[in-house]
């Protein structure tokens, strides 16, 4: 059971885990749970505030850039500068990631990461839009981590009025049609003065109820006019780049959504329904099946589902109790590990076996672009797959070995790769692996063939 | 950045930009497939809701220019088609072919689900189910296993991950660039050992070093272009270039001995919530490289080939509040190929005037898309009627196939 502690809830042994796990397997796991929330990465410490204005400024410089013509003393200048400002903002992005994969790497509370990495999944924002990209860092640290063994509905309020979500999904914009920002909009022949349903469609669709529980066009543009004014600063506002409900955005009126009614006015409505929407007995069930299909097995048993829905329910959606239910559920130590190891587990996990963490991007980002993960990059406010299907694909399988030679090639002459396996696996190590480990002609053979086993890829 | 552009930095590049592609191979046709047997299939799937409403202006609709407001084309920026439909003025190559007859528009074409949702709409678009979860494995894969008993077939896809649209029975293996397998090296030999009696890891990891033998001859066409600037992703031109590469790069696969007959391409990035036109001027440029990269890259095969262009959904008629439109129900579909018979909008316009719009928002639908990929794969492919009914789009024997594209 040490070894499913360490491998199916945490993210791969590091040295001496399994060890210090068994004597108490679940134990282990249950002082990982803790109401002050998740470890926080060591990186720069700038706020979303901060972040976005940074974002700003480069890019009116490069609005200023582009409307300068060639031959100008200072065009090569203001050229140079607006490029450092890119690769700057670059740079933040990719050490953003970098720190969470080292605390991922490093940690020995890897329970209370995949934890948190579940909810960053459930609440994906993505840096395929440029101004979320330098938000996402920031996102996961105020708006998620603090929150992931706190109630529910905390970390749906947070991710609901973060700057990240709310530009990713393009809340920040979004007007009543009413409001007296509206009429103002519509005195100055402003066109883009209006509803943006975005936010208020995947909140229902991914965050809470889901697609199946029922809701109508008319409840997604109802809870729309319901999150008008949630927004944030403009660059030149006091509260740049924070969290701002502008009164004068929000669209005016009681409504209706799944059938219950909202007389509340301002920005007190919208909380309302997200209240609403996070004590759903739908949402409930929705969410315990997904956290059962990312810790246990692409199709869980219904009566774990059963089980986290029921603690869920009892305790309003208190997620340390949900936790503590998934570790006390016998269904999520069957020995047979049905998960199959994403890109980004896969890869901290290898680091993890050798009590290491990645030291650069460039060591981490090619090979998980290359996988089909690329960092913070998400394909869709879905977030990544975690079923098998996606990841074991021919490709990906050819594309693992590769960098696991390369990986070999680097870090085995240093190990003892007999060792390495026990304690990366422990009782999880079947004989034909071993075997195989201990008949490899070289180190590095033999340190390859363990990051390519079945059971090195499962957990 | 001049660095040589090879395969790997090329779909490298092309991950970067939101496109990949990926093809489902037939083999070994037996003698009497004749023709059938060289008659080529491309699906295009734009995803996140790509607004029809741009990709063919109907700027003859009375009601266009008043629902569109600030986005809206006028008739001297579209490239027209007929009185009412222009074509954005990116899809230069869609123009050119639709000159010589060889692309149509299909103006109102929706799949059959209504929930506005693109997780479920790119499900049932992709699994040719009447609705979420009918089906678990895609119609292309289907379609390959319907052709089974006649023709040996064989899958493959170019991405590192296959969509749904490929996945099923009929195993698609699955390639991208990187670097070559050394085959002096003992580690695939003793992975293929360790992996003997594993179901999942068993057969792919077998499927993946077969598939990088091929890879290599796929290539060869491209590495005799010559190597050329890797473009920038940050532009438009750039990124462009890409796309056309990687088009003749598909293109390339498809026409070798043995290659895929079958092949999908995934656009990403039409979700257009908000500043629109200049968002989906991108994406629709690169959907034309892609399409002029692919008939460069078949050559004479270009006569043989079919190729159709669909989305998950439409978008509003109405621009939204930031400069954008939200999930709508209809848009375009694009059908091109040296294949194509030459005809006007297939299915009807159902006009944009406030009465005839899906619950008075979206472009109402007029053809269920099934009907069109049904009519291709009946006349293109040669797929059997009861087959297309039944097994390849369960249950939608209501649903007639378009007749006379091809």
């Amino acid at each position: 059971m040490a070894a499913i502690a360490a491998t199916r809830f945490g993210l791969g042994a590091r040295p001496g885990e399994i060890e210090a796990a068994k004597a108490d397997p679940r134990g282990f796991l249950l002082a990982q749970i803790r109401r002050e929330g998740a470890d926080v990465p060591q990186d720069d410490g700038e706020s979303a505030g901060t972040r976005f204005e940074q974002m700003r400024a480069y890019q009116q410089q490069r609005r200023a850039e582009r409307q300068k013509k060639d031959g100008e003393d200072d065009v090569k200048t203001a050229a140079q500068a607006f490029m450092n400002a890119q690769r700057d903002l670059r740079e933040k992005v990719g050490a953003d990631f970098l720190a969470r994969a080292r605390l991922g790497a490093a940690t020995p509370a890897a329970f209370r990461e995949r934890w948190t990495l579940f909810w960053a999944n459930h609440f994906t924002v993505s840096a395929t839009k440029q101004l979320t990209s330098v938000l996402i860092g920031p996102f996961e640290r105020e708006a998620l981590r603090p929150h992931v063994f706190g109630r529910f509905e905390s970390l749906l309020v947070a991710s609901s009025t973060h700057p990240a979500m709310l530009t990713y999904l393009d809340q920040a914009q979004s007007i009543g049609p009413n409001s007296r920002a509206a009429q103002f909009a519509a005195r100055r022949r402003n066109a883009k003065a209006g509803l943006n349903e975005n936010l208020a469609r995947e909140i229902l669709e991914l965050h809470t109820v889901g697609v199946d529980a029922g809701y109508t066009q008319a409840d997604v543009t109802e809870f729309a006019r319901a999150l008008t004014g949630f927004s944030l600063g403009r660059e030149q506002e006091d509260r740049a780049g924070q969290f701002l409900f502008r009164e004068q955005a929000h669209e005016p009126g009681a409504r209706t959504i799944l059938g219950r009614h909202y007389g509340e006015a301002g920005m007190a409505q919208g909380l309302a329904v997200l209240r609403d929407l996070a004590a759903d007995r739908r949402t409930a069930r929705r969410i315990c099946g997904k956290i059962a299909r990312h810790f246990v097995a692409d199709v869980p048993p219904p009566s774990l589902v059963e089980r986290l829905e029921r603690r869920w329910l009892e305790t309003g959606g208190d997620l340390a109790a949900v936790a503590k239910a998934l570790v006390e559920s016998p269904e999520a130590w069957d020995p047979a590990p049905a998960k199959f190891k994403t890109p980004y587990e896969y890869t901290l996990s290898t680091w993890r076996l050798i009590g290491a963490e990645p030291s650069a991007i460039e060591r981490l980002a090619p090979i998980l672009t290359s996988l089909g993960q690329k960092p913070f990059s998400a394909p869709s406010p879905k977030g990544w797959a975690e079923d098998a299907q996606t990841w074991a694909a021919p490709d990906a399988l050819i594309k693992r070995m590769q960098w696991a030679q390369g990986f070999a090639a680097a870090v085995a002459d240093r190990a003892d790769p007999n060792a390495l396996a026990r304690s990366a696996l422990g009782e999880r190590l079947t004989s034909p692996v071993a075997t195989a480990i201990a008949r490899a002609e070289t180190r590095r053979e033999a340190f390859a063939l363990l990051i390519m086993s079945p059971e090195f890829q499962r957990r | 950045m001049t660095a040589p552009l090879n395969r790997r930095t090329l779909l490298g590049l092309g991950a970067s930009l939101g496109v990949s592609i990926s093809f489902l191979g037939t083999q070994a046709f037996a003698a009497s497939e004749g023709d059938l047997a060289r008659k080529k299939l491309v699906v295009i799937i734009c995803r996140g809701g790509m607004d029809g409403l741009s990709v063919s202006p109907p700027v003859g609709d009375a009601n266009y220019a008043a629902l569109r407001g600030s986005i809206a084309l006028q008739r001297d920026q579209v490239q027209m088609l007929d009185e009412t439909f222009g074509l954005h003025p990116e899809l230069k190559t869609v123009y050119a072919l639709a000159q010589k007859g060889q692309a149509r528009i299909a103006p109102a074409i929706a799949s059959p689900d209504r929930a506005r949702s693109h997780f479920e709409a790119q499900d049932v678009l992709e699994t040719g189910s009447a609705k979420v979860y009918g089906a678990e494995t895609g119609w292309l894969n289907r379609t390959l296993e319907a052709l089974a008993p006649v023709r040996k077939v064989e899958g493959l896809s170019v991405g590192t991950t296959a969509p749904l649209i490929l996945r099923g029975k009929v195993q698609a293996a699955s390639w991208s660039p990187g670097k070559l397998v050394d085959e002096t090296a003992r580690l695939p030999g003793l992975l293929q050992d360790l992996y003997k009696s594993d179901p999942l890891l068993g057969p792919a990891f077998a499927r993946g070093l077969e598939t990088e033998a091929m890879a290599e001859t796929a290539m060869a066409g491209m590495a005799a272009s010559g190597s050329m600037a890797a473009p920038d992703p940050a532009r438009n031109r750039g990124g462009a270039e890409t796309a056309r590469k990687l088009g003749s790069t598909l293109g390339g696969f498809m026409t070798q001995a043995g290659g895929p007959q079958i092949a999908a391409v995934s656009l990403d990035g039409f979700d257009t919530h908000a500043n629109q036109p200049g968002q989906i001027a991108t994406r629709l440029s690169y959907m034309d490289a892609v399409l002029d990269g692919l008939q460069q890259g078949l050559g004479a095969e270009w006569k043989n080939t079919v190729v159709i262009a669909v989305t998950e959904f439409g978008r509003t008629a109405r621009v939204n509040g930031t400069g954008g439109t939200d999930h709508g129900t209809a848009s375009t579909g694009v059908i091109l190929g040296g294949a194509l018979k030459p005809g006007g909008i297939v299915g009807d316009w159902p006009g944009l005037a406030d009465k005839a719009l899906f619950e008075n928002r979206d472009t109402a639908p007029t053809l269920d898309m099934r009907g069109l990929f049904k009519g291709v794969l009946a006349d293109h492919l040669g797929v059997d009627r009861a087959l297309l009914d039944r097994k390849v789009f369960p249950d939608s024997a209501d649903v007639k196939p378009v007749a006379g594209l091809v």
